[in-house]
């Protein structure tokens, strides 16, 4: 049996060591080719005629006038008239030309007759008594909840408590399987009640989407030395992409696609694109070296992916390009839902949490959305939740950089935040005391005190309000957080060269996460080499199939492929190997760029003269991991991390400007393959996380429907100077390495809109409950107080 | 893209006969850095550019007896970089090296600053300068005003004048001078701002034809100056509030006072009233508050910009008291 097991730390050469991007050269040189740079022969430009109304009609259509000019190569209709528009900026029409201005002068002469409808944009408080029960669901509700990541057993009891609208189809559920829908979910909605007169009922906005209870609660209220209450939420906020959605279509021959993708799922856009365009989904090669940020947004081909290739069909097979405009990339690319809650929570004197109630409310855009996780990582005993979908036009939202975790960690550990403070009590020692009630209280009594130590928390931190000099509040704030991670399911194929040379082969995409070294790093360090010794083939459907990179399930996935890969490609070696050094291939390692023998260093091959042993053909091998835990002997990847944030804020009490001074995060992720890349990744974390937490919101006109601040001058990002000093510490050793590899993406961003409210809270002495923190919300909290004192 | 004529004469004459007499047809093209923009956005759409670039007279900063003569072609990098306007005018030179970003700066123009166009979201999502709906509903006043106007803002002008160096040229008492078809003039440049009442008007007293030549900037002898800016992010953002203040001290009390604010009204805007309440008084934090809610006093904030009249209060206190502070 090889012994796939990660190596124990006497046997690691590189994993675990802090080894410099394999990708960095390339990087920063330029270099690098994303599919924004790609330039096909005779490739035309495409461009998307979209609706100006939030929700419309479509009258007619007239195309005559584009079609006559010169240049123009194709134009698809995308929606026909009769077709609802949902949001301002759909999709209605598409055209390729010889250029891109005159692919946007036809867009313009393109005629659409729209006719308006009423529309909703806001996600301000239902007004009371609006909700609605919810009705049968549609195929539309049950995707949103899916992709909202609504818990399982949530929506199995939905479709079990008001059945579905639809009859599904064999097709629906062999789609559904494709996409990952849990077999619960499918199980509930083959045996659901149908109503089909559902469909056609016009919908409330508002949908009373979750009730939920535990325990007492107005007894446990009853009972509490002290409850606190309070408003709290974050806005909707979009992606922003630094590289917009997008691709190149071309059919190389009539039954053969070519695509070139900004995706973060290489190996899932074929079976996407060929239903739409009727071919079979081996005929699709999908390609993708680098991309510009997805942040969860770029799982799909999206519509305007698939009007590429319909347009290059009609163009005889010419390459078409369509990356959308920045206004667009904001508009219609990516929403993370919003989510607002009143929270009341109570505490014994000690601090022990023993009440939750919450009456949350938020979107999603017209699916609405389901409840955040709240209370989050604390099982409160007592519980009363009810959330309220808003559905409106705003645009679709996609899953951010763990999926509703941010909005549940405001909502819930500002709440608590507010909570210790009524107790008097230090926020730090009110979470550690109620520890027990989360699922990984050993990691977090690890994580808390070096964080402390590493934030000065002892010495900084006050009640709150009682640190103001001047103008100047500062303040500390905490937060923890969870995340999932377990490793996708992944192929790996692997070759060992008579010449030395290593080549890996997986269908994999590294989304700036580091996805290449790892890789690299994981069959380095099996053969004694170094990371920059493996030659990377990733990014294309000819390798073999690895998962989206979403979930944090990547590195899991790719390290977990990549080791029984090169193990079994390592012990092959050795088997040749052996004869020549007189030992049985047990005998050998691979150390320090040779093949030698374990009790005798001295009798060594070369990698190179160890190589030249295997003949004329080289070494193949080829690892999978199963999604599934169960299947993988040994399972080398793992679920559940932890981590905790630390915030520390200096703020203008006269402007309300906020900065962050400092942020420390300590995160687990299992076994870290490579400590520098690790943390880079929660340091990129903790710049988004400012960055939400002070200024990104997706603004919405009440009177046209319109986003008003589609563009990057005034939805704010996090510039070089508002980022403070970061300081990132990683769990590992004992306790940490054996749980194997999990991934990191997410987590580290989920606590930072937390942490940094809560040290506002300190600083200032009193709660500014929805984020962004924005000098206008700022003021308005410190007025509110002066207003209370006076 | 639209097509255009363009054209690149080399004498500011020859400019003013290729521009057109009514707004809409022809556009003045100097860095770009706005216009391009708008033309991409398809906020503005000449007929024609007239690229004033090739004009080597508008270049480049003189002093002579006026004071100092700063070209309208001169990029902010060269005023902020000039060592003459470092010197005699550092808080012009530090209002310069605040706005935009280096890259923005290489290319942008002080002309093109002083005639930037507003960058309220309803002008350029392209719903118009004084935007309403079909049915003549007011977009700003009904939508989303956080970043809109707080003074002069009776409508239906309710954007801010975007420029950051205009409030302390004003309060340098800078002058803008302006060549057309019909010969020279020269304005004091906080009369170059106009609120428009209708469509047809612009922000600016220019004509369509007319084209800045230069900014004129007296000798500052005797006034200390300050500039004070409020943005959310530490750089490259667009202010919530500005405030330029001069000040002639008389002794250890103020003689006179100019204090001018921006991001507050559809013009960079004057303040007499804090101007009159700072005379004859020390330059300390009392008189500095009085003279910022004097400034204010008239405020009529929107329905989402209350907090903008807190921000220009502080701006204006601490512009004052830094001017007191600091040298000229
Ligand atoms: C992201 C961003 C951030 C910015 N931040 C700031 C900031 O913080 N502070 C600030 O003050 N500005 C800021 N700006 C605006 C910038 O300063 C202006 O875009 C620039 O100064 C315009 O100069 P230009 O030469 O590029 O003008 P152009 O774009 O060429 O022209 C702008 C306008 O002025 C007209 N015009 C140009 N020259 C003349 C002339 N000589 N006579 C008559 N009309 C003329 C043009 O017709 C056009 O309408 C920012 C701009 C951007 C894009």
């Amino acid at each position: 049996m090889p012994d796939y097991q990660w190596p124990d730390p006497a046997h690691r050469t590189l994993i675990g060591k802090r080894t410099p991007r394999v990708d960095s050269p390339e990087k920063v040189s330029g270099q690098a080719r994303y599919t924004y740079d790609v330039k096909r022969p005779g490739m035309l430009y495409g461009k998307m005629v979209r609706s100006p109304y939030a929700h419309c009609k479509i009258v007619s259509i007239d195309t005559s006038a584009a079609e006559k000019m010169p240049g123009v190569k194709a134009i698809e209709i995308v929606q026909k008239p009769g077709a609802t528009i949902p949001w301002a900026g759909d999709e209605v029409v598409g055209v390729a030309a010889i250029d891109e201005a005159t692919a946007e002068d036809a867009a313009r002469a393109i005629q659409v007759k729209y006719q308006k409808l009423p529309h909703l944009v806001s996600d301000a408080e239902p007004p009371a008594g609006a909700a609605e029960n919810q009705g049968p669901l549609s195929l539309d509700d049950l995707g949103d909840m899916l992709q909202n990541q609504v818990p399982e057993r949530q929506i199995v009891a939905l479709i079990q408590e008001y059945g579905i609208s639809f009859k599904p189809t064999e097709e629906d559920i062999k789609e559904a399987k494709d996409e990952g829908v849990p077999d619960s979910v499918i199980e509930a909605a083959r045996n659901a009640t149908v109503h089909p007169e559902a469909a056609n009922k016009t919908k409330s906005n508002y949908i009373k989407a979750a009730t939920q209870s535990q325990g007492d609660v107005d007894k446990a209220f009853a009972e509490a030395d002290a409850a606190s209450e309070g408003f709290y939420g974050a806005p909707v906020i979009v992606h922003c992409c630094m590289e917009a959605h997008g691709s190149t279509s071309e059919w190389t021959d009539p039954d053969h696609l070519f695509v070139h993708m900004s995706t973060q799922n290489v190996s899932g856009i074929a079976g996407q694109m060929a239903e739409p365009l009727k071919l079979p989904a081996a005929n699709i090669r999908v390609h993708q070296d680098h991309v510009g940020g997805g942040f969860g947004s770029k799982f799909s081909p999206d519509r305007w992916g698939i009007v590429t290739a319909q347009l290059s069909k009609k163009a005889d097979g010419k390459p078409v390009r369509m990356m959308l405009e920045r206004d667009s990339e904001l508009e219609v690319a990516g929403a993370r839902p919003s989510a607002y809650a009143r929270v009341k929570v109570g505490a014994k004197k000690d601090g022990t949490l023993v009440a939750w109630q919450s009456h949350s409310w938020g979107t999603g855009g017209p699916g609405g959305g389901g409840m955040p996780p709240i209370p989050y990582c604390f099982s409160i005993p007592n519980q009363h939740k009810e959330h309220t979908a808003i559905r409106n036009n705003i645009g679709p939202a996609r899953a951010w950089r763990a999926p509703n975790h941010p909005q549940a960690c405001v909502l819930t550990m500002s709440a608590l935040d507010d909570l210790a403070a009524k107790l008097n009590m230090d926020p730090y020692e009110f979470f550690l005391k109620n520890l027990e009630l989360t699922r990984l209280s050993k990691i977090y009594r690890d994580e808390f005190p070096i964080a402390a130590e590493m934030m000065g928390w002892k010495e900084k931190w006050h009640p709150r309000g009682q640190n103001i000099s001047g103008n100047i509040a500062r303040g500390v704030g905490l937060s923890l957080h969870t995340w999932g991670g377990r490793g996708h399911a992944s192929d790996c194929d692997l070759s060992i060269h008579p010449d030395g040379s290593v080549d890996i082969k997986m269908g994999t995409q590294d989304i700036g996460t580091g996805t290449r070294t790892c890789i690299a790093v994981v069959a380095a360090d099996a053969l004694g080499l170094q990371a920059t010794d493996i030659k990377l083939y990733i990014g294309d459907t000819l390798y073999p199939p690895s998962g989206g990179s979403g979930g944090s399930t990547t590195p899991g996935g790719v390290s977990s492929s990549t080791r029984r890969a090169v193990v079994d490609a390592r012990d092959a070696l050795f088997a040749k190997v052996a004869p020549a050094l007189n030992v049985q291939p047990d005998d050998l390692e691979a150390r320090d760029g040779s093949v030698r023998v374990k009790s005798d260093p001295s009798r060594s091959l070369s990698w190179k003269e160890a190589c030249s042993k295997i003949g004329a053909t080289p070494i193949t091998s080829h690892g999978h991991n199963d999604q599934a835990a169960a299947k993988n002997k040994p399972d080398l990847t793992n679920s559940g991390v932890g981590g905790v944030q630390m915030a520390e804020v200096a703020v203008d009490t006269e402007t309300g400007i906020v900065k962050v001074t400092k942020m420390v995060a300590v995160q687990d992720c299992g076994l870290v393959i490579d400590p520098k890349m690790a943390e880079s990744s929660v340091l990129g974390a903790l710049v988004m996380g400012i960055s939400y937490s002070l200024f990104e919101e997706k603004i919405m006109d009440p009177t046209t429907g319109r986003m008003l601040n589609a563009d990057m001058e005034f939805y704010r990002l996090a510039g070089l100077n508002d980022i403070p000093e970061l300081k990132v510490h990683m769990m590992t050793g004992p306790g940490y390495d054996e749980r194997g590899v999990i991934g990191l993406g997410e987590p580290p961003v989920i606590s930072s809109g937390a942490a940094i409210s809560n040290a506002v809270a300190n600083a200032i002495g009193v709660r500014v409950g929805v984020i962004p923190l924005t000098p206008a919300k700022v003021l308005a909290a410190l007025n509110q107080t002066q207003k209370a004192g006076a | 893209m639209r097509a255009f004529d363009y054209v690149s004469p080399t004498s500011t004459r020859q400019a003013a006969n290729l521009l057109s007499s009514t707004w809409g047809n022809t556009e003045i093209l100097a860095g770009g850095t706005d216009l391009l923009a708008l033309m991409k956005e398809d906020v503005v759409t000449p007929k024609r550019l007239v690229n004033i670039k090739e004009i080597a007279d508008l270049r480049g900063v003189k002093s002579d007896s006026s004071g100092l003569r700063i070209g309208s072609l001169t990029t902010l990098a060269e005023v902020a970089e000039d060592a003459g306007v470092r010197e005699k005018y550092p808080a012009f030179a530090e209002a310069v090296r605040e706005a935009a970003s280096p890259q923005i700066r290489n290319m942008a123009t002080v002309g093109g600053n002083l005639c930037q166009r507003p960058r309220c979201w309803y002008f350029r999502n392209g719903l118009g300068l004084l935007p309403k709906d079909e049915s003549g509903k007011e977009l700003v006043e009904e939508g989303d005003n956080r970043y809109h106007a707080i003074l002069g803002n009776d409508g239906p002008a309710r954007f801010v004048s975007p420029s950051t160096i205009v409030p302390v040229l004003i309060a340098y008492g800078a002058k803008v001078r302006l060549e057309g078809p019909k010969g020279k003039r020269e304005l004091p440049l906080e009369k170059f701002y106009v609120i428009p009442k209708t469509d047809r008007d612009r922000e600016h007293d220019l004509l369509p034809n007319e084209i800045v030549t230069e900014v004129v900037i007296p000798a500052a002898n005797g006034w200390k100056v300050a500039h004070y800016e409020i943005r959310q992010k530490a750089a490259f953002d667009w202010p919530l509030a500005v405030a330029a203040v001069a000040l002639k001290m008389d002794g250890s009390s103020v003689q006179a006072a100019r204090v001018v604010l921006g991001h507050v009204a559809p013009t960079p805007w004057p303040s007499p009233q804090a101007e009159a309440a700072l005379k004859g008084q020390p330059a300390n934090e009392d008189s500095a508050k009085k003279a910022a809610d004097a400034a204010l006093a008239n405020a009529k904030p929107l329905s989402q910009n209350a907090y903008k009249v807190q921000l220009a209060r502080v701006a204006v206190k601490r512009a004052i008291l830094k001017a007191a502070g600091g040298a000229a």
